[in-house]
């Protein structure tokens, strides 16, 4: 892709006049005006200097939307063509930009307040607590800890995924029934898993694997100890997203230039050479993202341990998710949450950041 | 094929070898097969078990326990109640409603909103201040890496305030926030593999860029909307998080419901495993009928 002038051409004379700039210029620093003082209404209102008011605050809402179209219709008013080509972007910049911006400005003040929605005196500032807090807070980097494990889980869970998509590009017959089979895991919402396979196939008395487990002449007990609780929950993740990695690696697995493997197999490669220094070398780039991906969706891994452990044994089995999520449901800490999600916040930024560098000069280097 | 060229000893020892290979081949491929359906085989058939059936460990329907509807009547959706009021199925029907009405929504706004920005993005040079396409595009995936726990907390004070507090429209909002990156970069992906010369042909007989967009892209870019669109609505139909935390009553989704139901009262395991089975059962449709949009989806981003 060039960098430089458009892709798509478009040769324009617009002839717009001065009243159309200016009234495209009224409309929106007027909605804006409408937005604004609105705002300052209400929050008058709501600290009680003012009496009349707004029961909640829809109707800066809907003044803000106002403005938003506003600004798309100006975009076309002001500047034309020009405008229209803004118009594909605009949208979708806004949606985001009030729905992300906004809320993490706001996330970045309740941070460093002691606000609890138990407590009637509202958000009150507390400078450094709930950091210090946060420091003391042995749950929190054992939450931090386990996601470690958790990331390190992707490892296993790319070869097997990577072992599926070989299976699938071989020549093989009823590849469409397989290929639906393998996909299915990944259409079933992880609430619902965690009920069928962590609530109910892993049942002690009951479960049909915990049945087996006794016939092997063992105790059944999935979620007394740490570890064995923590390879269930990273066992059932695997298997709602193995099919996931799955489909992207079968995806660059069909793109590969057939000539160059049987080149390979012309100059005498077994399977397994064929795989390790011709197909392995030019999947690298496909698994790289994939596996980015997967990670990235990693790191959000909450609903299964709310569901099924709740975070024990112990904190055994907490991401930071599912931690802070108790936080909120058992102990109403909004404030001190919402610190320990900004931290885990700057923690990924800088995390995934420093991961992209590394891929992309892995990626650069000659395979 | 008659075995002219087989008769060599070599040739049989490499004879042997194929189908060593195709056993061990087939014998993985059904091994995974049993470990992805086992589960959901399990769910449906225990819905159709007593709880006998569960103890004594019977797994296969008329050869080890006759299936009954005791699970599915615990939702009101056995033949015998189906003709009857019953508020249980009522519960259920909204909690599905809810479900249907926000995870479509949010797609079919994302993959408006979604495609747009691809658009624009693959076709034309912005510059918002500094940000240049590239900085754009980043803008809009690296909204991805956003953890869901950070943006719940401030959207639960916020939506308090602005009475958005247990709506659909507050889901919808939500999942369309978190779903927009991925349409993005599905789509994006579509719109590069289409060629210039198209839009500029009709740009030629006059049409405008947005007439060229939506007469002459817009239908070849389908199937790309599609599977995004579809890719979408799994994701915002299993969705979890939010819903648990910014609906309480009126706009509590299948998840919610499902998970509400394993914490109280033991594990009643047909009527847990008959709402399970209810709430995976439309995607396992999808999964098997629009698997090719599934697939095309998810391989989009993977191989440039």
């Amino acid at each position: 892709m060039t960098t430089e002038g458009d892709l798509l051409h478009t040769v324009t004379a617009d002839d717009i006049s001065e009243t159309r700039k200016r009234m495209g210029k009224l409309m929106v620093w007027g909605a804006a005006a409408l937005c604004v003082a609105l705002a300052v209404w209400q929050f008058a209102h709501e600290t009680g200097r003012i009496d009349a008011g707004f029961s909640n605050w829809r109707p800066v809402l809907y003044a803000y939307m106002l403005w938003a179209t506003a600004l798309c219709a100006a975009q076309v008013m002001v500047r034309g063509e020009a405008g229209k080509r803004t118009l594909f972007v605009l949208p979708a910049a806004l949606f985001v930009i009030s729905l992300v911006v906004f809320p993490l400005l706001f996330a970045l003040y309740i941070s460093f307040t002691d606000w609890n929605l138990a407590s009637v005196n509202g958000p009150q500032p507390n400078g450094w607590d709930n950091v210090v807090q946060m420091w003391n807070d042995q749950f929190y980097w054992n939450a931090l800890k386990n996601m470690v494990y958790y990331v390190l889980a992707v490892s296993v869970e790319y070869v097997i995924a990577f072992g599926l998509a070989l299976l699938l590009n071989a020549q093989i017959r009823a590849r469409k029934f397989f290929r639906v089979v393998f996909l299915l895991p990944l259409m079933l919402s992880p609430v619902a898993v965690s009920w069928m396979i962590g609530k109910s196939m892993l049942e002690v008395r009951f479960g049909p694997i915990s049945r087996v487990v006794r016939e092997l002449g063992f105790e059944p007990s999935f979620f007394g100890s740490p570890e064995i609780a923590r390879f269930m929950i990273m066992a059932m993740d695997a298997w709602t997203f193995i099919p996931f990695m799955m489909i992207m690696l079968l995806a660059g697995l069909q793109a590969l230039p057939r000539e160059v493997i049987e080149a390979s197999k012309v100059d005498g490669a077994t399977g397994w050479q064929s795989f390790r220094e011709v197909i392995f070398p030019l999947m690298l780039p496909v698994s790289l993202t994939a596996i980015v991906i997967r990670i990235i969706f990693k790191l959000k891994l909450a609903d299964i341990i709310i569901n099924v452990t709740s975070g024990g044994p112990g904190g055994a089995t907490d991401s930071v998710t599912s931690f802070i999520f108790r936080e909120y449901r058992d102990r109403s800490n909004v404030g001190y949450g919402t610190l320990l999600a900004m931290v885990y916040l700057v923690l990924i930024i800088i995390f995934v950041t420093l991961l992209l560098k590394l891929v992309s000069r892995w990626m650069e280097r000659p395979a | 094929m008659t075995p002219v060229f087989k008769d060599h000893e070599g040739d049989r020892g490499a004879q042997t070898k194929w189908w060593a290979s195709r056993i061990a081949i087939y014998g993985a491929l059904i091994l995974w097969a049993v470990i992805c359906l086992f589960p959901i085989y399990w769910t449906l058939t225990t819905s159709f078990k007593l709880a006998p059936d569960v103890m004594r460990g019977n797994m296969v329907p008329w050869y080890d326990y006759t299936p009954r509807w005791k699970g599915w009547e615990s939702l009101g959706l056995s033949p015998r109640l189906i003709g009857e009021v019953s508020t249980v199925r009522e519960e259920f029907l909204k909690r599905f409603w809810n479900s249907t009405i926000i995870a479509t929504s949010a797609s079919l706004l994302a993959v408006i909103l979604g495609s747009l920005a691809a658009y624009g993005l693959s076709r034309f040079n912005y510059r918002f201040g500094f940000m240049r396409n590239s900085d754009i595009s980043f803008f809009f995936l690296s909204q991805m890496i956003l953890p869901p726990v950070v943006l719940a907390l401030p959207f639960l004070v916020l939506y308090r305030s602005l009475d958005l507090l247990d709506s659909q429209i507050g889901l919808i909002l939500l999942y369309t926030l978190m779903v927009l990156p991925i349409v993005i970069w599905i789509m994006r992906d579509q719109f590069q593999g289409i060629p210039v010369e198209l839009e500029e042909a009709a740009l030629v007989d006059g049409l405008g860029i947005w007439g060229a967009f939506l007469q002459i892209v817009l239908p070849i870019a389908l199937p790309g909307m599609v599977a995004a669109f579809i890719l979408s609505l799994v994701l915002c139909w299993n969705e979890y998080f939010f819903a648990a935390l910014l609906s309480s009553t009126n706009a509590t989704t299948l998840p919610v419901m499902v998970a509400s139901q394993t914490g109280s009262q033991g594990i009643n395991w047909w009527s847990m495993a008959a709402l399970s089975s209810a709430a995976i059962l439309p995607l396992i449709v999808v999964a098997i009928f629009l698997e090719k949009y599934i697939i095309k989806g998810m391989a989009a981003g993977a191989v440039k």
